[in-house]
């Protein structure tokens, strides 16, 4: 039987404010235990949250750039449950009303394009974090993220293969960096996923019966997960059992899902609005004035990049597919021209994105500035070197070599004399002394080998040190053994 | 609508009171009886009302991202009934 996969999946993005979501106690990550959980963030009799504006501000920056409608009125209500690292017996989270409703994101799969639909996305508190270690038979609880605010953003079952969830996982982690609401560390825990699976006959209607993988915090570890999940699933149904609604967790070690609570019970959070809150308004001048300060989004930019530099869709959602991959290739083609755009795509993703890859390093810890890499593209465009020099040039500027300064590469074309040679007569000069010294390939090619005159050009660059235009020495070449 | 000793053994359950035999009728008693005043309350025609999510009819006052608050652990943990390296110790909570 061919079978159908269904995946949504819940991301909790770690806001980037500098203080609680209902408290001024800070969020600085690697603080002593319990040193930033102020009285309010460990739940102590009497206190009261107070809403922090900047979480807002990260929420409505959200919505915008997934073309959602942000709620003119929002509310908090409380989501009761019991576990000790959350101090008041309850979440403040939203739930009927949540501030960003609906929107989406455009992911890519290869060539694919595919569109995955939001639910929602609220804003909502952390829990603080248990250790079950070295304690004598007890669990520690440092509260210091009890009260850090948090996103939760909800996607419909749009995902059809784990390649799906990962590529949709990966463009919302680039998306919350690029617009700066989330610094999208996931060891730290600031972006963190959910993914709920199901399997159902193809051709099916109803969705099959769904399990939820908690805490997934690398995309690798996800597509792991979701594939045994999956199987898993597969077999069972196969096998005659029914599947039942469960979360799991996956154990990287062994590459295994495994059932964590039954959620029968669990479900039944008994949210009600928060009193301690009054609703969120949100006003239609706030919008604008945030949206007035949002960066130009990589749906625009893309088609910006299509438009003036005439690149594939495929390349400008590769130069857009995080913030600092965008802001090196306008860096460089600030430089180099806008005429020289489609040649600085070519060199990031090729020549540069290999070296970076093969050093498992981020564009942006590259030795080779923006403006060194234009400075070399343009000494391309105008015929100071050629391709192949070029490569040569390359390798010294990612070994640091050319002074470091935007003008690198001109320093390195100038010290190690790669300069092209046009000029005609000197490379006349260096064809007939190479036609002197290979009469057999002359006479070869004048029987009629093709492959003689390739050799013999062969020679001239190599007589040159690569620098002759190999248009020019074709051409001259031609010109001689025809005469 | 009124509950039953099963409900108010779940509810119970839910919000991790312990109930006697005893407590669990009364409590069932005055759930009911809460639940009555509820009935009354859903009696009133609100057509045309707009729903509120707060007694109150103002909205949400916004404070300005700062930190203002400073560490003070040593005040909270003197009265937590056991803490080590500076955590709040608790009966081991295993999944």
């Amino acid at each position: 039987m061919n079978w159908e996969v269904v995946i949504g999946l819940e991301t909790h993005a770690q806001l980037q404010t500098k203080s609680k979501i209902f408290s001024g106690s800070s969020i600085a990550f690697g603080a002593e235990p319990n040193v930033q959980a102020n009285a309010i963030d460990i739940a102590l009799p009497g206190v009261l949250p107070v809403l922090n504006r900047e979480a807002v501000v990260c929420a409505i920056k959200f919505g915008l750039a997934v073309g959602a409608s942000i709620a003119p009125r929002s509310v908090f209500a409380r989501k009761n449950y019991f576990y000790p690292d959350l101090p008041k017996g309850y979440q403040i989270s939203q739930f009927e009303i949540p501030v960003v409703q609906g929107g989406g994101l455009a992911i890519r799969v290869g060539e694919q394009e595919k569109f995955v639909h939001l639910t929602r996305a609220h804003l909502e508190e952390d829990a603080g974090k248990s250790l079950h270690e070295d304690f004598h038979g007890k669990s520690g609880i440092d509260l210091n993220r009890a009260g850090t605010p948090l996103l939760e953003i909800v996607t419909e079952p749009d995902m059809r293969s784990s390649l799906e969830a990962v590529a949709y996982a990966r463009a919302l982690h680039a998306l919350v960096q690029w617009i700066g609401i989330c610094d999208g560390n996931m060891q730290e825990g600031s972006f963190r996923c959910d993914a709920n699976v199901s399997v159902r006959p193809l051709g099916q209607k109803e969705f099959g019966t769904r399990r939820e993988i908690k805490n997934l915090n690398s995309f690798r570890f996800m597509q792991q997960a979701i594939d045994y999940e999956v199987q898993w699933q597969i077999n069972e149904i196969t096998e005659g059992r029914a599947i039942r609604q469960a979360t799991v967790l996956f154990d990287p070690d062994t590459g295994e899902t495994r059932a964590m609570r039954s959620k029968e019970d669990a479900h039944d959070y008994r949210y009600f609005p928060d009193p301690d809150l009054l609703p969120l308004e949100i006003g239609a001048d706030w919008i604008a004035e945030v949206n007035a300060g949002l960066p130009e989004l990589p749906q625009v930019m893309q088609a910006r990049f299509q438009a003036e530099y005439e690149l594939s869709a495929y390349d400008a959602a590769i130069l857009t597919a995080s913030r600092a991959m965008a802001d090196y290739y306008v860096a460089a083609v600030a430089i180099a021209g806008a005429a020289n755009g489609k040649a600085v795509a070519n060199w990031i993703m090729g020549e540069l994105a290999a070296r970076l890859n093969r050093n498992d390093m981020e564009v942006a810890a590259s030795p080779i500035s923006a403006a060194q890499l234009a400075g070399l593209i343009q000494r391309i465009a105008d015929h100071t070197i050629s391709n192949n020099i070029a490569k040569i040039v390359f390798e010294a500027l990612w070994n640091g070599e050319g002074g470091g300064q935007a003008n690198a590469a001109d320093e390195i074309i100038e010290k190690q004399g790669l300069k092209q040679i046009t000029d005609t007569g000197a490379i006349e000069k260096i064809i007939d002394e190479v036609l002197a010294t290979n009469q057999k390939s002359v006479d070869e090619f004048r029987a009629g080998k093709e492959k003689a005159f390739n050799a013999l050009v062969g020679q001239a660059m190599k007589a040159t040190r690569g620098k002759a235009n190999p248009q020019q020495v074709n051409d001259l070449l031609k010109k001689k053994l025809g005469g | 609508m009124s509950l039953t000793t099963e409900d108010v053994s779940r509810i119970a359950l839910l919000s991790r009171i312990e109930l006697s035999a005893a407590e669990r009728e009364s409590t069932r008693e005055q759930l009911n009886g809460i639940l009555g005043f509820i009935e009354q309350l859903q009696a009133v025609d609100t057509a045309g009302i707009e729903p509120m999510a707060h007694a109150v009819d103002v909205v949400q006052r916004l404070r300005p991202d700062l930190v203002t608050e400073t560490d003070r652990r040593a005040d909270f943990q003197a009265v937590a009934p056991e803490t080590e390296a500076g955590l709040y110790l608790v009966p081991r909570v295993v999944e």
